[in-house]
Parts: structure tokens; sequence; C-alpha cells
């Protein structure tokens, strides 16, 4: 059974239609790879999904219960669920790295300080960072911040994750450090949805890829056919245009 | 020449120096208390107008209504409706009492706006990873926002308190025994006007001048240090 | 509170308060303007001048913006005539915000000049541009963006100042009001109406500098 899925989601910045009817499901410990041009809406499905952006129409469903968007409960709901790791990063510049990624369970889901500190170090030790602890943001390389993000986003217990290109803004020796992390992840059964534009990880690491333009899922299907037998026109010169580069 | 710096020397009596002393005092104590409430309130107003939703509408609209309102009349208008609507409403107060009203009020409005301009020079990423970690408005400005934004607010929240000092003069109109009023009464006491209000002037700027120095040096400080 | 608001015997000044506003205007704008002359000359000053003219350009602006506008016209007012100097109550406020606004506008036109970007004059003058023509392309079209939004408001500010010319029986809208007060005691009722033309005129400035900048320089300000 589907653990999350989108139902004919619509959305639109202002007057511009962004998302235009997305079906689109993840089962539990599956991962789902997005690819598509820039403006496709590849990263609007995530917002969606953290309750960033609201559909205009079509339901989003989590382990079977829909979404009322306009229902503040609904969308903390959604955000206990869900846990996204952005492009650029975001972690608190104020925090240090340990704190960024005590503070939500601890202020927001109201854990014991103890209990969290435990966990956000295990964390930070499986991400690589067990002796960046006390640094802060501005301290560490772009690969150690993505990473510090990842484990901020898993100290929320998440049922899915999702990864907003998450190596796009990184210098290209520091990818590897962070698609690791991810693949490690995902040998876990986490739950996940990755955006990215690294062709080949997605293809590794996906259980299925959707492949989207205009804010439509253009074709959905293994990584296999996606990339090497794609049923559509748009897909087949999408994809040779990337792996001839 | 000779006669300004002769009368300048039977000003300097031990009265007339304690006297200008209190006066500078009051001045200050003006400023401050204008400074310290409306600071308190001003942060109030600003995160009243970053809510969002239909419930909280008329809190918006209040906090945009006071802002636009009292930093758009000036000083002496808010010090006479203070000084009226204590005396029409029958409340007996002191008039050092209405100019602490006022410039409290005025100091909510300015302050409010500084805020308000601090708060929002947070990158927006930063407010949307803690929506997206399910942080609650006021969590959000107390734990990730103000943190950051403290070193944008505090030099302009500074200039303000240095500007306030000055635009407090006003309070002499109602009888409010600060510097300016203490000019007055020089003035009155048959010391020349050029004498009593140079005083004055001087002791201002003995005032305000450090103080921009140090406001300055501020700036540049937590210009320059890293955003925490 | 038991106090009855009875705006029926303030209504019909409306006319004469309007007409104060006007002057509240014209004070305000005049005292930009030389305020604005002042201010350009001693920024210049500032920014490219020697030694002794800088230290007396700074000696001015450091006294004026460091001490209150009405202690500043009090002494105009009295203690001028001390030496010989007799300034109508008009000319004294009208002086006394100019040399002030002076002060203000030279600190805002010099952080003004100094926000010149050395990359992009280097670039006009890689580009063959003359001194002049690097004037008139690049350095001014950036700094009139750049000072276009603090000077408008200044500018606001300097209307709101005016309201201490009433102080020295200037009859501008805040004297007017003192004027009707002492007819018709009707105070919390003329002064409010008194705050609500001040918010009115200044918020009609502010509507119009904004899209004057919008236009003229694609600033971007916002009103409220």
């Amino acid at each position: 059974m589907a653990h999350l899925e989108l139902d004919k989601v619509s959305a639109a910045y202002g007057k511009l239609r962004v998302l235009d009817g997305i079906e689109l499901s993840v089962a539990k410990g599956e991962t789902v790879g997005l690819i598509g041009p820039s403006g496709s809406g590849k990263s609007t499905i995530l917002r969606v999904l953290t309750g960033l952006l609201k559909p205009e129409t079509g339901s989003v469903r989590v382990a079977g219960e829909t979404i009322n968007f306009d229902k503040p409960a609904d969308i903390r709901t959604l955000r206990n669920r869900t846990a996204i790791v952005f492009q650029q990063y975001n972690l608190f510049q104020n925090l240090t790295v340990l704190e960024n990624v005590m503070i939500a369970p601890i202020k927001v889901h109201g854990r014991k300080r103890s209990e969290v500190q435990a966990e956000a170090e295990n964390l930070l030790e499986k991400v690589g960072l067990a002796n960046k602890l006390e640094s802060y943001p501005d301290q560490l390389s772009g690969g150690q911040q993505q990473r510090v993000a990842i484990a901020r986003g898993l100290c929320l217990k998440p049922e899915i994750l999702l990864l907003d290109e998450v190596t796009a803004a990184l210098d290209p020796e520091l990818v590897s450090e962070v698609l690791d992390t991810i693949r490690e992840l995902a040998a876990e059964g986490m739950t996940m949805v990755i955006v990215s534009h690294e062709m080949g990880f997605i293809r590794e690491i996906s259980a299925r890829v959707a492949f989207m333009a205009d804010g439509k899922v253009v074709e959905l299907g293994a990584p296999a056919d996606i990339f090497d037998a794609p049923n559509q026109d748009r897909t087949r010169d999408f994809v040779g245009k990337i792996l001839r580069h | 020449m000779g006669g300004f710096f002769s009368e300048l020397a039977s000003l300097a009596t031990y009265h007339n120096i304690v006297f200008l002393a209190k006066g500078a005092l009051t001045t200050i104590a003006l400023s401050a208390f204008g400074c310290i409430l409306g600071g308190l309130f001003g942060t109030l107003l600003a995160v009243a107008r970053l809510t969002s939703g239909w419930l909280s509408w008329p809190l918006r609209a209040f906090a945009l209504v006071f802002t636009e309102f009292f930093r758009r009349v000036p000083f002496l208008v808010t010090l006479m409706l203070c000084f009226f609507a204590f005396q029409f409403g029958g409340f007996d107060v002191s008039t050092l009492t209405v100019g602490c009203v006022t410039v409290v009020l005025i100091g909510t409005a300015f302050l409010a706006e500084i805020v308000r301009a601090g708060l929002q020079s947070v990158h927006p990423n930063q407010w949307h990873a803690a929506a997206a970690m399910n942080f609650t408005l006021l969590q959000t400005i107390r734990y990730v926002i103000l943190p950051q934004a403290w070193t944008v607010i505090l030099p302009p929240a500074f200039g303000f308190f240095i500007l306030f000092i000055k635009d407090s003069a006003l309070a002499s109109q109602i009888g409010v025994v600060e510097l300016t009023y203490v000019g007055k009464v020089f003035n009155n006491r048959g010391f020349s006007a050029g004498v009593s209000f140079g005083v004055i002037l001087l002791a201002y700027f003995m005032l305000s001048y450090p103080l921009s120095r140090l406001g300055a040096k501020l700036e540049k400080k937590l210009g320059t240090s890293r955003t925490r | 509170m038991d106090y009855t608001f009875q705006y029926g015997q303030v209504w019909p000044y409306l006319p004469y308060l309007i007409k104060g506003a006007w002057l509240s205007l014209q004070i305000a704008f005049l005292a930009f303007c030389g305020g604005m002359l002042i201010g350009t000359v001693c920024a210049a000053v500032k920014t490219f001048g020697g030694g002794f003219s800088r230290h007396a350009v700074n000696a001015y602006v450091v006294f004026f913006v460091n001490t209150p506008q009405l202690v500043q016209i009090y002494f105009l007012y009295f203690a001028l005539p001390d030496l010989g100097i007799f300034l109508s109550s008009y000319m004294a406020v009208l002086l006394g915000m100019t040399l002030n606004a002076g002060a203000y506008l030279t600190e805002i036109q010099r952080a003004g000049f100094e926000s010149r970007r050395q990359s992009e004059m280097e670039a006009a003058e890689v580009l063959g541009f003359s001194r002049l023509q690097q004037i008139r392309y690049v350095i001014l079209p950036h700094v009139a963006k750049v000072l276009f939004p603090p000077l408008s408001n200044h500018y606001i500010l300097m209307t709101l100042g005016t309201s201490m010319a009433a102080i020295f029986g200037v009859e501008e809208l805040t004297g007017r009001a003192f004027n009707i007060n002492s007819e018709t005691f009707r105070s919390l009722e003329v002064f409010s109406i008194v705050a609500v033309i001040y918010v009115f005129v200044t918020l009609i400035a502010s509507v119009a500098l904004a899209l004057f900048g919008k236009f003229a320089f694609r600033t971007k300000m916002r009103v409220v």
C-alpha cells in the first residue's frame, strides 16, 4: 500500500501554474527519484509535501489520511511525518552543529534534552561529523553543512525524507560524501523522495523514477525503463541530452 | 565677548549646575524609558504584523494603524494629545508622566518598524526551514530569527535612542523639567539667551556626541562580526 | 472617562487648518531645498576636499546633528538679537531647519557618494568612457538610486519637524491648532483632527515619492 499519495495535485504561484494534476505514490521504504528540466515542478512537489505551498486542487494522503491544507493541525501532522533537506542547507547560522540538530526535537516536540542529545550525536557520527559538534555552520564546507542538514532532518524521526537537489550547491569533490550518506539511508529502508540532477545516482538509488515537465509527471517507471527505453518523446529528449554530457 | 564669559561664570553656581545635571538626567531617563518600553511593545507589534491567517487580522490591522499613526504625527502634536487626554480624562498626573507616555507611544511605533526590518532581514530560507520543522511563529522568532536579527536591529535602535534625546526637547513645552526647560529657566532668571541656550546646546552635545561615537563603533563591530 | 467629544465646534475651522498644512509643506520644502544645497556642497567637500575645509564641514555636521533642532532655533530667535541680528519667527524657524537639514543631508549624501562601485567605474573606464561620461552614465544614476529612499524619508521627517514652528508663533498647521484651542477649548478634538491631517499629508507625500522613485530610479520603496 502506498504510504504517500498525491492525487491530481495542482498548485500555482500567483497566476503561474507550477503543478498540473500530479499523480504520484510512494510505498513505505521506497525511494522515488524526480527528474526533469528546471521549472518542471520537481521542487514544488516537495514544498507541497512540507506544507510550504498549499495545493489548489487535488489531495495529498499520508498513511491513508488526507491532509486538509487549511487546517493548521493537519499541516502540523504532515510536517511531523516528513522532513526536508534543502538545496541551500538552510542551517540556522546562530546555532552550533549539535544545536541545529537538537533544537526542533527539544523545542517543537518537547522531548528531553539528554535523550535527544544522544540521538543527535549518533546521527552526526553516522554522517561523519562526530568531531564537528561544536562548530558553527559557517566554519564547515558545503558538503559538511549538507550532512548536518540531513542529520537535522533525521533527528525528527520522519516517515518520509524529502531531498531537494541536495548536491546542487556543492563543489563537485564534495558531492560524493553526501551521496554516500543518502545511499546508507536507502539501504536502511528510509522512505525518500529525491529531486536531483545527478542522473547516475538517481538511477542507482531509486526504485522508481518520475520524469517531470511543465508541472506534469510525463513518465513514471523503473530507472532502467526511464533511462534506457523511455516511452515518451520528451523523456527521450531530456535523457538523451543529459547522458550525452 | 567679555560679557559672555563673565555671565557664564556667574551662571556656574552650585545650584545651577545641580539643576542642569538633573535636567540632563531627566532627558536621558525620558529617552531610555521610551526606548526600553517602546522596544518591548514595538517587538510585540512587529511580531503581530508577521502573523498570518484571517483570525489574526485585527491584530495586524491594529499594529499597522498604530505604527503608521504615531510615525506620521509630529512629536509636539502627540504630546499635546496625551496632555489633554489626561487632563480631560480627569487624571491628575505629573507632566513627567505625560512625557513618559508620549515617548513610549512614539518609541513603540518607530522601534516596531526597526524590529520588523530586522526580522525581515533574515533570509527567507531560515523561515522556511523552521516552518518545515513545525516551529510556531513565536518559536521561529525566538530561537531562529531574533538571534540572527539582533545585530541588524541594535544599531538603528541605538541611533533612535540618540535621536530621541534630542527630540524629547519638545517635552519642555508642557513643563517637563528636562534640559531644554532648564535653559528656559536660566533665560527667565535674566541670563542672556546666548548664554542660557548656548550652555544647553553644549550639554546636549556632550550627551549625544559620545553616544553617537559609541553607536558608530557598535555598528562597525556588529557589522563585521558573525551573525550569532 | 466621561469626556464627550464635540467635533461640531471644530469642523468650521477645517479650511483654516488646511491652509496651515499648506504653510507646513512650504516650510518643509524650502528648508529641504536649502538643506540639499548645503548638504551637496558639504558632502562633496567631505568626500573630495582637503584638510581645513573638511574639518570645518565636520564641525558643522557634528554640532548640528548632536543638538536638538528646537534649541538651535531658540538660539537663533532669542540670542541673535543680542548681536544685532533680528529674525522674524518664520525666518528663524526656516533658517534653523535649513541648517539642521544641511547637516543631516550631508551625512546621507556622503554615504551615497561612497557607495560608488569601483568595479563599475573601472568597467566604464575600460569601455573608453570619459570622466564626465562616467559621472553621467555610471555614478549619477547609481548615486541617485541609492540616495532617493533615505532622502525621501528625511523629507517626511522634516514635514513633521515643521510643527515646532508653532512654538515660535508661526501659524502653520500646529500653530493654528493652538489658536483654535484657545478659542474653543476643544483641545482633544482640535489636536486629533490635526494629527489625522499630518498622517494624511505625509501618507500622500510618501506615496508620491515612492511612485516617483519607482519610475525615475526603479527604486523599491515601501509606503507602510
